[in-house]
């Protein structure tokens, strides 16, 4: 039923979201944006995000993003820039949607059939979501780093030299050497790993094991890189390890990095974001949000006294 | 009184035992609301109390299975008339027998009646009795029992690891008679075949090139001596499997992949089962759709190509065995396939992969020991099959790599062997048993090497 009455008001309604997976329930939360007095009247902002959302120099932009699972909502309305040459950090409860949004900006939600988004995805202003944009060149630009260290069941050298290989990024052997190599001596793996080329990615420690995984994402030369949770299976050790070589590759990519750690959120990102039930609450320099939060739930969340 | 009768009352006293037991306990304890001063929860005392009446009960109705009618016989052999007695071993069983069928009342057998019917009276009375006794040592054996239990139970008295113990002992006995069983199968084959490899030698049996096992039947009997040579059944047997394999794996292959990576949700729940319904198909049926509907059809293209096809070739037979074998390969496979953890397929679809990129570069490797054990264990199964070749590809044991000629294969030769009127000692009859070796020794290692292969892969995730 609010199905078909979501369809009735489509015409009114002022934005176009795009449908991607599914034509008919889409618009419902589009509807809702227009009455901001539905939402959780615990939520003070009544959705709207405080601070700034918006970079100087976007290399991904997002505007009026809304996920569904079947019949729940993921995210509600979510807008953020991320900048060039800047890291981000997503932090929020979990199952407060950071990880959609970040898969939605490759595209990784498509893997999921029951995941229906709308709004605008912008790279570099071309839209993500467009049809003609081809999610294989899509995710080499944006390349993601996951939870657990996955590498694959190849050797070390393998698993760097996949990404190329299927984007048929080397010619010659040389040049795949080179790019193999570099990516590891980026990753900071090279010294450790240089007699060990043939050895199993599975064979290494965790620490290791995502190292290379960094690697393997670098290898491809993407744009950005998503990294979700990359350190929570981590000890504080290899932890600083990719701390530093986060701090390093921030140079050259858009990074955006979900974390549980405040004090991860501290150490590496410029900006940070706290999601909370599927809404953006706030975006801020990392400074503010910790000393000088513009949200009761940001500073309740910051300051431990959640719940 | 009636042996079933018997086990009946057993299980109600059991059941009664067990709830006096937990009875006893819970008021040890002293009453329902502390039952936690009790070592064990009440329902395991009860167990423990059933399990001391029980188990001595059956023993006992074991013992009286194994050594009861034994020891009547011998009491009735022993007053048998002199000249009954004197018979030889087998013609005596047949006398123990007409008495057994008298007492029964089955089949009377009119030579004998007047010397056996005191006989067979005394045996139905001895059994009557012996149920008796085997009732009344019960109800000793059971009391005792649980007397025995009855004094244990106390609140400290820890129940749960006695029955628990009980349990794990089933259990243990459980494995060992499937254990038993294959070693009790292979020690007859063993010896048998031993006996074959006396009149036989060895190596002419594992290298000879010549199978004609075609004997004489009676000793005035014009016969060939027939010749024992196992090559052309092994290569034959390897052609109809290797053809079956060729079919079977791709298939099977492309099947678990879609199934696995491509197919919705909704898709595989149907197709899924709908492929493994092929191996519900009985063999039989599989066997005369190949020797009439395949066959046939394979000949009319042969020669319309101008190329002489056997009626029952190899080919035949080893294609409808390969789409038999589909689901073995599909179903392990997809299993396999499936459990390569998501993670790995999120990785390759992150660095910009596509679905088949995916597929043959990271989720066949990380699946392929499982997958290889798959095709292992149906490589087995295809030796091992009989009705399909039966049917459709010949008992001609041709030693030749033409998959359009008939061909013969082990198991084949096993039932040709077996079929008929053979004394059981013959050389013909025993090398049923050879084969039945080889056979079993063939498959054995396959087996082997695929559970060595799954061992491996479960090593490398978790």
């Amino acid at each position: 039923m609010s199905n078909e009455a979501a369809i009735m008001e489509a015409p009114e309604l002022q934005s176009e979201p795009r449908r991607i997976e599914d034509a008919t329930a889409v618009q419902e939360p589009a509807a809702k944006r227009d009455e901001p007095m539905m939402m959780d009247e615990e939520q003070e902002g009544k959705g709207h995000t405080v601070g700034d959302i918006t970079a100087a120099d976007p290399v991904i932009s997002v505007r009026n993003c809304n996920v569904h699972y079947d019949d729940t909502c993921a995210l509600k309305n979510i807008n953020l820039d991320i900048g060039r040459g800047e890291v981000i950090a997503l932090i929020g409860p979990s199952g407060c949607g950071k990880s959609t949004f970040l898969r939605c900006l490759n595209r990784m939600n498509d893997t999921i059939d029951s995941a229906r988004i709308t709004g605008t995805f912008n790279l570099y202003g071309e839209d993500i979501y467009a049809a003609e944009t081809d999610v294989v060149l899509l995710r080499a630009r944006v390349g993601m780093v996951f939870q657990k260290p996955n590498p694959f069941p190849k050797s070390i050298y393998e698993n760097v030299a996949y990404g190329p290989r299927i984007h048929g990024l080397a010619t010659s052997r040389a040049e795949m050497d080179d790019i193999v190599y570099g990516s590891l001596e980026r990753a900071g793996l090279l010294d450790e790993l240089k007699s060990r080329m043939d050895d199993r990615g599975t064979s290494l420690s965790g620490g290791q094991q995502q190292r290379l995984c960094i690697a393997r994402t670098i290898a491809v030369n993407p744009e950005v890189i998503l990294m979700d949770e990359p350190c929570s299976s981590l000890d504080p050790i290899a932890t600083a390890k990719i701390e530093d070589l986060i701090d390093e590759l921030s140079r050259n990519y858009a990074i955006a990095i979900i974390t549980h750690s405040m004090h991860q959120a501290a150490r590496v990102s410029r900006r940070t974001a706290y999601f909370h039930l599927g809404r953006l609450i706030e975006v801020d320099a990392t400074d503010k949000i910790f000393t000088n939060p513009g949200h009761r739930l940001t500073e309740d969340y910051v300051t431990g006294r959640f719940g | 009184m009636q042996i079933s009768t018997l086990i009946l009352l057993l299980a109600a006293v059991l059941i009664a035992v067990f709830w006096l037991g937990r009875d006893k306990a819970i008021r040890c304890a002293g009453g329902i609301g502390s039952v936690r001063k009790l070592h064990s929860l009440p329902g395991y005392y009860g167990y423990y109390t059933a399990i001391w009446c029980g188990i001595p009960g059956l023993i006992l109705i074991g013992l009286w299975f194994m050594a009861g009618d034994v020891l009547i016989l011998q009491q009735i052999t022993s007053q048998l008339p002199e000249h009954l007695r004197q018979l030889p071993g087998p013609e005596l069983s047949l006398v123990v027998n007409d008495i057994k069928n008298m007492a029964a009342g089955q089949f009377i057998n009119p030579a004998r009646i007047g010397e056996l019917s005191d006989a067979a009276e005394q045996y139905t009375n001895l059994q009557d009795a012996s149920r008796w006794i085997l009732a009344w040592s019960m109800l000793a054996v059971v009391c005792l029992g649980f007397g025995w239990a009855w004094s244990r139970l106390s609140p400290g008295f820890r129940a749960r690891n006695r029955v628990e113990r009980v349990m794990k002992t089933g259990l243990i006995l459980a494995s060992t008679l499937a254990v038993f069983t294959s070693v009790g199968i292979l020690f007859s084959v063993v010896i048998e075949a031993f006996r074959f490899f006396q009149k036989v030698p060895v190596a002419d049996f594992l290298f000879g090139l010549n199978w004609s096992p075609q004997t004489a039947i009676r000793p005035d009997q014009v016969g060939s001596s027939g010749s024992f040579g196992a090559i052309p059944l092994l290569f034959g047997t390897l052609l109809i499997s290797g053809i079956a394999m060729l079919v079977a794996v791709p298939l099977g292959l492309m099947i678990a992949i879609y199934l696995s990576e491509y197919a919705s949700r909704k898709v595989r729940s149907w197709v899924k089962p709908l492929v493994e319904v092929l191996a519900g198909i009985p063999t039989v049926v599989y066997g005369y759709f190949a020797a009439l509907t395949v066959a046939p059809l394979l000949r009319n293209f042969g020669e319309s190509l101008g190329w002489s096809v056997a009626s029952e070739s190899a080919l035949g037979a080893g294609l409808v065995m390969g789409v038999m074998i589909i689901p073995f390969v599909s179903s392990l496979s997809d299993d396999v396939i499936h459990a390569v953890p998501q993670s790995l397929r999120d990785g390759s679809y992150g660095l910009g992969a596509t679905r088949s990129e995916t597929v043959k570069r990271v989720v066949l490797p990380a699946a392929l020991p499982g997958i290889v054990s798959a095709v292992l264990l149906a490589v087995s199964r295809a030796i091992g099959e009989t009705m399909i070749v039966v049917m459709a590809a010949g008992l001609a044991a041709n030693l030749t790599i033409n998959p359009l000629e008939a061909v013969t294969t082990v198991t084949v030769q096993i039932v040709t062997l077996l079929v008929g009127d053979q004394e059981f000692d013959s050389t013909k009859t025993l090398a049923a048993f050879a084969l039945g070796l080889v056979l079993f020794v063939v498959t054995l290692i396959l087996n082997v090497i695929a559970l060595r292969v799954v061992r491996r892969y479960r090593e490398q995730y978790e």
